[in-house]
């Protein structure tokens, strides 16, 4: 394992690199999208079921079939990493469109009417009092479809995009488990990593809630 | 002022929550909204700043049609509190009570100082500007909903049941506080309620609703207790209702003057004070403290706080009857206290007198109603 790292430090860091920001740029892309999807599934209640579950059968795509036939629907090259990260953003929104509805939902009557009633509207309302009260519900769900993504990512190297998946191909190939441990091992630490950038990122958005836990 | 005319509230499925409501709501008055579940109380309230919009008919707000102006600015000129008081979770204390001066743009430390004079001015501590509502108890969560309200200084409040959420005893004081904020503010008020109590001692005018959307009566509290106009509303104010009306009653009585005792006197110094066996205790500006029993102060001791008998309340002098009678009929002397604006005793005085006036009372009224009767027909 720390062999492999040592001969291969320039491929290592390479693959690492590209597994950030696969895993990364899908959960943004992602939460953008599922923002006003979300919205619409709150505000207009009777939406809610239909998109929700739409949302739930998109996820149950097996991520394997989706990258495959990603460039049929999209026309870019087979080995593009464009595929992988359209298709990871598909399941981003997937999580992410139920959790930022429950987010929205989780908005008590009381002080949706007290906002209305202030003369806030639209864009202003939701962008000062709902969007900021569903964050705690949101990140929640952020680490989830982060974290999910990181392991997804690696399935890319089935078909040929370098990151750390290919540590698992080559450990596969060659029958050292030391570089697919290696794999392991990167992956979980940046999971990890990502999970406590989200967390914090949380706790600076929502300073109310830890003053209310000091009590 | 405020001017229901012919409002309807009529929803898809057929349900009328609201049914053809007239009605006036004084400028710089009180307006209660009072009626059980489903009298449609909190929709006329929300139609009054277009949260619900009606299905036909129109509401005034002086001369405006509240149905021709934009939601936003209609809103953003009538306060509106609201039960559980509603407050934005994610912001401080003073950042809630700024909401609508930043909606209107003022500029950010201009609503921080008018936040701040509004905690002041319902009686918050400065300290708390800082915080977030949960880390405020109900009471005070309610006075934040309150300030917040009042923050642009709107003519018109709104108040969806603002102090039901709260325990008895903070309820009395916010509803005390309220009436004094009232009378030095004297906004138009409309104030939605269950309970004909608080209707009955916050309003300046009462609006009982009934099932359905209609109006049954709108009177003073006094009529309200004193005539009713139907069955309902007879059964909707309640029991007590002739006590409960000598709220509205006051009159002079004629106090008798007590011999008091102070802390320190000794055992025969009460006894002959003392009348009936019970002398009244009061400190140095003679402010009542309680009653003792004369027999109870042994021979050689002094007076002191352990023979205090605290049960009877105090009634001010120029108060209300009903006041007067309850100081009389609790006090275990059976002497009612009466006391001045400073709290420092008048005098006492028996039920037996009290009820006297209240009979005198009642007697000119019903002549009053005797000679309208004849005049009017």
């Amino acid at each position: 394992m720390i062999n492999y790292l040592k001969n291969n430090p320039d491929n290592v860091s390479e693959w690492f690199f590209a597994h950030v920001w696969l895993s990364v740029v899908p959960v943004v892309l992602g939460l953008i999208i599922a923002l006003p999807i979300g919205w619409v599934a709150s505000h207009y209640r009777w939406t809610y079921p239909p998109i929700t579950n739409l949302a739930g059968l998109l996820y149950t795509v097996p991520s394997l079939a989706l990258f495959i036939i990603m460039p049929s629907i999209l026309g870019t090259k087979i080995l593009s990493p464009i595929n992988m990260v359209v298709a990871l953003t598909v399941y981003s929104v997937a999580l992410l469109v139920r959790v930022v509805a429950d987010g929205l939902n989780s908005v008590a009557p009381d002080v949706r009417a007290a906002a209305t009633a202030m003369g806030f509207t639209g864009l202003g309302r939701f962008l000062k009092v709902d969007l900021p009260i569903a964050v705690p519900v949101i990140t929640a769900g952020l680490r989830v479809a982060t974290v999910s993504n990181v392991s997804l990512v690696s399935i890319g190297a089935l078909i040929g995009v370098p990151q750390l998946g290919s540590l698992f191909t080559t450990g596969f190939s060659r029958y050292i488990p030391g570089i697919v441990l290696l794999g392991i091992v990167l992956c979980l630490v940046l999971a990890l990593v990502l999970d406590g950038l989200i967390i914090l990122g949380g706790r600076l958005l929502t300073p109310w809630q830890r003053a209310v836990a000091k009590r | 002022m405020i001017k229901f005319e012919s409002v309807v509230k009529k929803y898809p499925d057929g349900t009328v929550a609201v049914n053809g409501l007239d009605l006036v709501a004084p400028s710089g008055k009180i307006t209660v909204f009072v009626g059980p579940s489903g009298c449609g109380k909190t929709t006329s309230l929300r139609m009054i700043n277009r949260m619900i919009e009606p299905t036909s008919g129109t509401i005034w707000l002086d001369d405006q049609d509240t149905g021709k102006v934009s939601e936003s600015t209609l809103r953003r000129g009538i306060g509106y509190v609201i039960q559980h008081a509603g407050l934005f979770p994610h912001r401080t204390i003073v950042d809630n009570i700024a909401t609508v001066p930043l909606l209107l743009g003022w500029d950010k430390k201009k609503a921080r100082a008018r936040s701040l004079e509004l905690m002041e001015r319902v009686g918050l501590d400065p300290n708390f500007a800082r915080r977030y509502p949960a880390q405020l108890s109900g009471g005070q969560q309610q006075r934040v909903g309150v300030a917040r309200a009042l923050a642009a200084d709107p003519p018109v409040m709104l108040m969806d049941e603002p102090f039901s959420a709260v325990d008895p005893v903070v309820r009395g004081e916010l509803q005390d506080e309220f009436l004094r904020l009232q009378s030095e503010l004297g906004k138009t008020i409309i104030f939605v309620t269950h309970d004909i109590d608080e209707a009955v001692k916050l309003g300046d005018q009462v609006a009982v609703l009934k099932v359905g959307g209609t109006l049954a009566q709108l009177a003073s509290p006094a009529e309200l207790l004193t005539d009713p106009v139907d069955d309902f509303v007879a059964g909707f104010v309640g029991r007590d209702r002739g006590y409960r009306a000598l709220g509205f009653e006051s009159g002079t009585l004629d106090a008798a003057s007590e011999q008091t005792v102070k802390f320190g006197d000794d055992s025969a110094t009460v006894l002959r004070a003392g009348r009936d066996g019970w002398a009244l205790a009061v400190d140095e500006a003679r402010r009542p403290l309680g009653w003792v029993r004369s027999a109870a102060v042994p021979s050689g001791k002094q007076v002191g706080p352990e023979l205090l008998h605290r049960g009877g309340t105090l009634a001010s002098v120029s108060g209300s009857l009903r006041a007067a009678l309850d100081a009389a009929l609790s006090s275990p002397s059976g002497r009612g206290v009466l006391i001045d604006e400073n709290g420092a005793l008048v005098g006492t005085v028996t039920a037996a007198e009290v009820v006297q006036r209240i009979e005198s009372h009642l007697h000119a009224r019903r002549d009053q109603h005797d000679e309208g009767a004849v005049s009017g027909g």
